[in-house]
């Protein structure tokens, strides 16, 4: 307790129960310990982060606070000091625990008073819902965050930022004072991501216990008042804001310390393999935009979210209509009406979101990754080679270390970093000449990063030219050889070795200063 | 296509057993059934029986995986009914013509294919929801049936593809023998072509499906077509048995195709689903309907019966599915 927010609340309290204390959680599913003899506390008025590898129990752990799963007999959660019997998700709200998950939950079609009421709507005479309360009840609540749109806007016309708030006034509506957030800026832009933080620091100045989770060491460290641990599902270690250190954070997470991430090497040549030119939708989101990519070459993309990065690798891969601009492969002008026509001339795309662009959930390992290839090469013809199949997909596991149990496991079964591979091993399938990764470490686990990166730099090794989307700056510095940074839909500059720093990119992309680069 | 049942089964073995669990899928309700009529209903367990059952289910099955086929891209085909009206009048009325009888069935298959393939079109590349294009045909194919039928039946009774529906190879009549033929091929096409791994992966995930370079036009487009194909034969099957046809022909019989789809564990959504499994469903239904035929229950309640056996195989064979080791 040594920052400064809780000591006002922790020792002007002294004898005060934690909000929350969790002890000696474990949970069981069949054939795997997801939990073994965890604990938690959070005090009120703090913003405590969770963090752990994917797979290291954080969900679980969530899941079991707000009712989700039914912990195994032995643990313990108390609220304020109370034994509290959490066993379904109104047990845990009536205990004021409200917990906003990624995928948020809200009815689109529904106005925001209808969503924040919902379930619970107040009524005149029994029967009509009481919208004039309703409305009034919600406006209350909306001013007290901040929001910038009324009761009765309607949820599908907010941005996901605005939605987001929209779960938090129902937590508040709820007189929730434990309030978990699980990755909540994974889809929000900078200026967004700093509102939401403006507003989880108020609600802690409130009195609100806040449990932050996140991947992003950055938030971790600009939100935490102390940051928890968990590894392989057990309770590593509690740091305080004052202990907080990169290296100590990723040892306890992965049990060793933060060896050389990045391949720094470069294998880039000056032999041309994509051109870009004048390249643009039409202007909404992409404005002409020119590059040169070579072979070997990791070049990074960087920008803001919503700068319109991926719309560009989707013009370059004939996802998109192109309105005007050339591309030219190896020397030759590309005609790119589908995603077909960029694959056949050796250009892929492995899209920001795995689940809904790229991973075919229900069906087998095996399938996820031969499916690009199915038609051509050694898999020619319309009946399936499954000896071809099988060497291919062996091959791919081995290379890739993907971690699954055998080729027949279906992909939605696997780690967000074993998927990923997945969809690379996809993509490597076909023998790109050019490689866009969009995000490809959004979402995985430290240790599934540096094998993506290792990947990464192995492809490019063998003369393979890698595009990457990053939104995360150390990682877009570590892996490229070289940056480009976009804002608004287009090219604003070009950074290479010392210049590639986080405060360049950062200056390039909210356009703050103007840079000039030669 | 669907070996990928259970994860995390290391050997062979449990691979095979879990696959073979997965497969067999509603065949326990369809055993339980069967041992239920076997002893209530009288004359049920006869040889003679059980070969009506499987020939009553035949034109179903046909009718059915084509319909399995298109589910499985998240799709489904209200028309098939209408589409085998259409296909057995035009069969009846070539078969009429003298110089064009021996031209019946190869028409009549034809006007299927080309009936499936329109609603295709219309799914695949005006991009208009399977649910309205398939009821508008249906409307609209229904109407065509009555009219090129006159309004009335069309009767031949020296059709010459009289075999498909009377005649027998060896113990097995040969509209059993089509019916399974068309399974096999099927099962095959899903199982061990390119094209089957398309299907699943169109329905299981249509954006990465186009994002992977996959046809999804064109994967569309034969589905529905397929399915078009399948009726038109399942016209000519009805057709070659009664030696007549008329509009009212296959009235109702693409909500069977569906329920014997839905009853085999195909996911409504795509991506899901074997045609074994839509061959158990088909029996069940036709199970049900000579077994309670046989017990003088009345028409009325047999509907009763059939639907809520419906529901209560889906609802079972989802429980056991959800059951433990499932994970979301």
């Amino acid at each position: 307790m040594t920052t400064a927010h809780s000591l006002s609340t922790a020792t002007s309290a002294p004898n005060r129960a934690p909000a929350l204390a969790m002890r000696g959680i474990s949970k069981t599913f069949p054939g795997v310990k997801a939990l073994d003899n965890v604990q938690l506390q959070a005090w009120t008025g703090e913003i405590h982060s969770l963090m752990g590898e994917n797979g290291a129990g954080k969900s679980t752990l969530m899941k079991i606070l707000s009712g989700a799963y039914t912990a195994d007999p032995g643990g313990e959660i108390h609220i304020d000091g109370q034994l509290a019997h959490i066993n379904g998700p109104k047990a845990a709200r009536a205990a004021g625990i409200a917990i906003i998950y990624q995928e948020l939950s809200l009815a689109p079609n529904l106005t925001v008073a209808e969503n924040i009421y919902l379930g619970h709507e107040p009524t005149r005479f029994g029967v009509m819902a009481d919208r004039a309360t309703m409305r009034r009840e919600t406006a209350k609540v909306l001013e007290r965050l901040g929001a910038e749109f009324g009761p009765d806007t309607v949820v599908n016309t907010l941005s996901i930022a605005e939605q987001q708030q929209v779960e938090i006034a129902r937590a508040l509506h709820q007189r929730s004072h434990i309030l978990i957030m699980d990755e909540p800026t994974t889809a929000l832009s900078t200026r967004e991501t700093d509102r939401l933080f403006d507003l989880i620091k108020r609600l802690r100045d409130e009195g609100i216990a806040i449990i932050y989770i996140s991947h992003r060491m950055a938030e971790i460290y600009e939100l935490s008042d102390r940051v928890s641990v968990l590894r392989d599902g057990t309770y590593v270690g509690t740091l305080d804001r004052a202990e907080l250190s990169a290296d100590r954070l990723v040892q306890m997470m992965v049990g060793r310390p933060l060896s050389n991430l990045f391949d720094k090497q470069s294998h880039a040549t000056d032999r041309v393999v994509l051109e870009v030119k004048e390249l643009t939708d039409g202007g909404r989101r992409v404005k002409p935009c020119s590059f040169t990519l070579y072979a070997g070459e990791v070049l990074g993309l960087a920008g803001l979210v919503g700068a319109g990065r991926s719309e560009l690798a989707r013009l370059i891969f004939g996802a998109d209509p192109i309105a005007g601009g050339e591309v030219w492969l190896q020397g030759q002008r590309q005609s790119l009406r589908k995603p077909l026509d960029a694959i056949n001339a050796g250009i892929a795309y492995l899209t920001e979101d795995r689940k809904a662009q790229g991973l075919f959930l229900d069906m087998s390992v095996r399938e996820n990754i031969t499916i690009s290839v199915l038609g051509r090469d050694a898999l020619a013809g319309g009946l399936l080679n499954r000896a071809a199949m099988a060497r291919l997909t062996a091959g791919s596991i081995q290379d890739l270390r993907v971690r699954v149990a055998g080729p027949f496991v279906t992909a939605g079964a696997l780690s967000g970093g074993n998927q990923q591979k997945l969809l690379i091993a996809r993509w490597i399938a076909i023998h790109p000449k050019v490689l866009i990764l969009d995000e490809p470490t959004k979402g995985v686990d430290i240790g599934a990063k540096a094998e993506i990166y290792r990947i990464i730099s192995e492809l490019a090794a063998k003369g393979v030219a890698i595009l990457v989307i990053s939104s995360e700056l150390p990682e877009v510095i570590g892996i490229s050889d070289r940056i480009l940074v976009m804002r608004e839909g287009a090219i604003v500059g070009e950074l290479r070795d010392e210049a590639a720093t986080q405060e360049n990119i950062m200056a390039l992309a909210t356009g703050t200063t103007e840079m000039t680069q030669s | 296509m669907n070996e990928q049942a259970t994860p995390m089964t290391k050997t062979f073995d449990k691979t095979f057993w879990a696959n073979l669990m997965q497969t067999a899928g509603i065949l326990p309700v369809l055993i339980v059934i069967v041992i239920a009529f076997a002893f209530i209903a009288p004359n049920f367990l006869t040889e003679n029986n059980l070969m009506n059952i499987v020939r009553q289910a035949s034109i179903n099955i046909v009718l059915a995986t084509g319909m399995t086929v298109v589910i499985l891209t998240g799709g489904i085909d209200l028309s098939v009914g209408s589409v085998l009206a259409v296909s057995a009048v035009t069969a009846m009325v070539v078969s009429l013509m003298p110089e064009l009888g021996w031209a019946a069935v190869p028409i009549a298959l034809l006007i299927g294919l080309t009936l499936g393939a329109l609603n295709g079109v219309l799914v695949a590349y005006a991009g208009l929801p399977p649910f309205i294009v398939t009821l508008g045909s249906m409307t609209a194919l229904r109407g065509l049936a009555y009219l090129l039928a006159g309004g009335t039946t069309v009767i031949n009774s020296k059709i010459d593809f009289a075999w498909i529906g009377n005649a027998y190879l060896g113990p097995l009549p040969w509209i059993v023998v089509i019916a399974f033929l068309v399974l096999l091929a099927t099962w095959f096409l899903l199982r061990h072509t390119v094209l089957g791994v398309h299907i699943y992966g169109v329905g299981g995930n249509p954006q990465a499906a186009r994002l992977t370079g996959i046809k999804v036009g064109l994967v569309m487009l034969f589905v529905y077509a397929y399915s078009g194909l399948l009726a038109g034969l399942g016209g000519v099957m009805t057709t070659s048995r009664l030696y007549s046809a008329n509009g009212v022909l296959g009235t109702g019989y693409e909500l069977d195709a569906i329920a014997a789809v839905i009853l085999g564990g195909t996911s409504f959504v795509g991506g899901v689903g074997t045609v074994v499994g839509t061959l158990f469903g088909a029996l069940i239904i036709a199970t049900l309907n000579n077994g309670l035929t046989l017990m003088n229950v009345s028409f009325f309640w047999q509907l009763v019966v059939k639907g809520l056996v419906i529901i209560i195989a889906v609802a079972l064979d989802k429980y056991r599915r959800k059951g433990p080791g499932a994970r979301t």
